[in-house]
C-alpha cells in the first residue's frame, strides 16, 4: 500500500471514525437540505435562537432523567418549542417585534440552561453540549440521527411545492389556498428536530454553521431552488466528511474543523463563483461598459 | 368565456372591526379591463385581498361564474413590486411554472400540457427570450409581465393587479398595457388599482371609483367625469368609529 493510500484510508480503520463519518454524512445532508429554507426564509437569527434555547431543555432533562438520550431528546424538543411559541405570543400580543422578543427569550433560556447545569447532580461538561463531540457518538446517538433524517427529509420533499410558494411570497401562497401558518410551524419543527440530531456531533453553537453555510454557498452559484435544496444537502455532506478528515489529520477539534471548513469553502465561493462571485462581478463590469458604449458606435 | 362574471354582493371588509370597504355591490364581466381608482386608504388593496381570500369579509359574498369551483384557482393576485424578494433563486420560466402548481397540487407531475401552458404564457407576454433570466435581472416592466405570465399559466380568469404601472416609463407602460389587453382579448377580467388619472382613458374600458364606499362604476367614457373624480378624491378616507354589522 502506497503512502497516499494509507493516509487516505487510515481514518476509516478506527471504529469511532467510521461512526463519526456515518453520523457526519447524515446530519451534513439533512442540515444542508434544510439550510436552503433558512437562507431563503431569512431564518438564520431564529435558528440561532432555537439552537441556544435547547440548552435549558437539556439541563432540565438531566435534572429529571439523568443522561438518558430519550430524556435529553424530549427536553430539547420541549424547550425549543416553548421559546418558538413564546416568541410568537409576545410579538402578537404586544408591540414588541419578533426579533426583539426572540433575542430576549433565547438569551434568558441560554442563561437558565447554564445555571441549571451548574447545579445538576451529575457532573456535566458544558462544552460537550456547546461544541459537541462527534468522535464519541454512541449507537443511540446514531439511531436518533437516522430516525430524524428519516422524518425530516421525506417531509421536506413531500412539501416542496407549497414550501417553495410560501417562501417566495407568503401572501400569494395564502391566496392560493396554502395554509401558511401550519406550513411555517412544520418548517420550524423540522429545524428543531434537525438541530437535536446534530447536538451530540457539533453542539448547540456550531450546528448553526451546518444549517446556513451549505445553501449560502450554493446560492452564489445557482438560480434554481431545486439546486439549492439538493445541492445544499450534497455540499453539506461532503463538507462535513472532508472537515472531519481534516480534523483527524491535523489533530484539531472536529466540530469546529467542520464548520471552519464550511466557512472557507463559502469564502472561496463568494470570491470565485462564476455567476455571483465578487471577482467575476468586478471583472464583468468593465466588459459590459464596452458593450454599452458600442450601442452608439453602431448608430453613428 | 365572456359570459363569466365576478359577482360581489354587499361586501364589507374590516380591520379590527373598522370597515375599510362598506357594502359593495358590483357585477364585473370577463373580457374587460377595469381601473380601480381611489385615494390612499380608500380600500383598494383591502378589496383585492378580500377577493383572493386573504381577509375574511365581514358581510356579503364573492362568487365567480356559476359559483362552483375554488375561487383561488380562478383569481390571481399580483402584488406590488416592492413586496417581492427579487433575489429569490428563480428564473422567469420558474415563476411562470409556479402558476401551474395551483392546478397540479402538491405532488402531481409537471407534464407536457403544463410545459405548453408555460410556453404559451411566456410567448403571450413576449418573455420567451428572457425565460432563463433570474428575476432581479429584469427591468420593472419585464418584472410585471413575468408576474402576468404566472397568472396566465395558472389559467386564472380574473387578474388583480396592484399598482402595476407605478414607476414604469412610457415604453414599459405601453408594453405592459399591450400585454394587458392581449390577456383581456382572451376573455379574462383584469382589474387594476391605479393612481395616475391622466392615463385612465387610454388604458381602461371601465372604471370603479372607490373611497370606502362605491362612488361610481361604469364605462370610462360615461363614468370617468370631473364630478366623480372630485367626489372620490376630494373626500378624506374614512377612519371612523368601529360599528357592528349584522351578518
Amino acid at each position: 500500500m502506497s503512502h497516499l493510500d494509507s493516509l487516505l484510508l487510515e481514518p476509516f480503520r478506527h471504529e469511532f471514525m467510521q461512526r463519526a463519518f456515518f453520523g457526519c454524512a447524515l446530519i451534513g445532508f439533512t442540515n444542508g437540505c434544510l439550510s436552503a429554507f433558512i437562507v431563503l426564509r431569512r431564518l438564520a437569527l431564529m435558528a440561532d435562537a432555537m439552537a441556544h434555547s435547547l440548552l435549558p431543555g437539556l439541563a432540565i432533562a438531566i435534572l429529571i432523567f439523568g443522561l438518558a438520550p430519550a430524556g435529553l431528546f424530549a427536553g430539547a424538543l420541549v424547550a425549543a418549542l416553548i421559546v418558538a411559541l413564546g416568541t410568537q405570543l409576545i410579538s402578537r400580543a404586544s408591540r414588541i417585534k419578533e426579533d426583539t422578543s426572540l433575542g430576549l427569550l433565547f438569551a434568558c433560556a441560554f442563561s437558565l440552561g447554564i445555571v441549571l447545569l451548574s447545579v445538576a447532580p451529575v457532573r456535566v461538561e458544558l462544552s460537550h453540549y456547546l461544541f459537541g463531540n462527534i468522535l464519541g457518538l454512541a449507537n443511540s446517538d446514531l439511531w436518533i440521527i437516522y430516525a430524524i433524517s428519516l422524518v425530516v427529509l421525506p417531509l421536506l420533499i413531500a412539501l416542496e411545492r407549497p414550501l417553495f410558494l410560501m417562501m417566495f411570497e407568503p401572501s400569494i401562497a395564502a391566496s392560493q389556498g396554502i395554509r401558511v401558518g401550519a406550513l411555517n410551524f412544520l418548517l420550524i419543527g423540522a429545524l428543531v428536530l434537525s438541530m437535536i440530531s446534530s447536538l451530540q456531533a457539533v453542539g448547540v453553537v456550531l450546528v448553526l454553521g451546518m444549517l446556513i453555510a451549505p445553501a449560502a454557498t450554493v446560492y452564489l452559484f445557482s438560480d434554481s431552488f431545486t439546486a439549492l435544496f439538493w445541492g445544499g444537502g450534497i455540499v453539506g455532506m461532503l463538507e462535513s466528511c472532508l472537515g472531519l478528515t481534516l480534523s483527524y489529520w491535523l489533530n484539531l477539534p472536529s466540530g469546529s474543523c467542520i464548520v471552519l471548513f464550511m466557512g472557507i469553502v463559502f469564502l472561496a465561493a463568494l470570491i470565485f463563483s462564476p455567476r455571483y462571485g465578487i471577482l467575476t462581478r468586478s471583472l464583468r463590469h468593465r466588459h459590459l461598459h464596452e458593450q454599452s458604449l458600442a450601442r452608439w458606435k453602431k448608430s453613428e | 368565456m365572456s359570459s363569466h362574471q365576478l359577482s360581489i354582493r354587499d361586501l364589507t371588509i374590516s380591520y379590527h372591526r373598522i370597515p375599510a370597504v362598506h357594502h359593495l355591490n358590483l357585477e364585473l364581466h370577463c373580457g374587460r379591463c377595469i381601473a380601480l381608482l381611489g385615494p390612499n386608504g380608500a380600500g383598494k388593496t383591502t378589496f383585492f385581498k378580500a377577493l383572493v381570500g386573504l381577509i375574511k369579509p365581514e358581510t356579503g359574498s364573492i362568487s365567480f361564474g356559476d359559483g362552483g369551483g375554488a375561487l383561488h384557482r380562478d383569481i390571481a393576485y399580483l402584488p406590488q413590486r416592492e413586496q417581492v424578494d427579487w433575489d429569490f433563486p428563480l428564473t422567469v420560466r420558474g415563476l411562470a411554472e409556479m402558476g401551474r402548481y395551483t392546478r397540479l397540487g402538491w405532488w402531481r407531475r409537471f407534464g407536457q400540457s403544463d410545459r405548453a401552458a408555460v410556453d404559451r404564457a411566456l410567448a403571450t407576454l413576449e418573455l420567451t427570450d428572457l425565460a432563463d433570466r433570474q428575476i432581479s435581472a429584469l427591468s420593472g416592466g419585464q418584472q410585471q409581465r413575468a408576474f402576468l405570465a404566472r397568472a396566465l399559466a395558472q389559467e386564472a380568469h380574473v387578474l388583480l393587479l396592484d399598482e402595476p404601472f407605478n414607476g414604469l416609463d412610457r415604453p414599459a407602460q405601453a408594453l405592459l398595457s399591450e400585454a394587458m389587453h392581449r390577456i383581456v382579448a382572451e376573455g379574462n377580467l383584469v382589474i387594476v388599482s391605479h393612481h395616475d388619472l391622466k392615463t385612465v382613458p387610454e388604458l381602461f374600458e371601465q372604471v370603479i371609483f372607490l373611497n370606502g364606499e362605491l362612488i361610481a362604476f361604469g364605462d370610462t367614457a360615461a363614468t370617468f367625469t370631473e364630478a366623480n373624480i372630485e367626489k372620490t378624491f376630494g373626500t378624506p378616507a374614512f377612519a371612523g368609529m368601529p360599528h357592528r354589522h349584522r351578518s
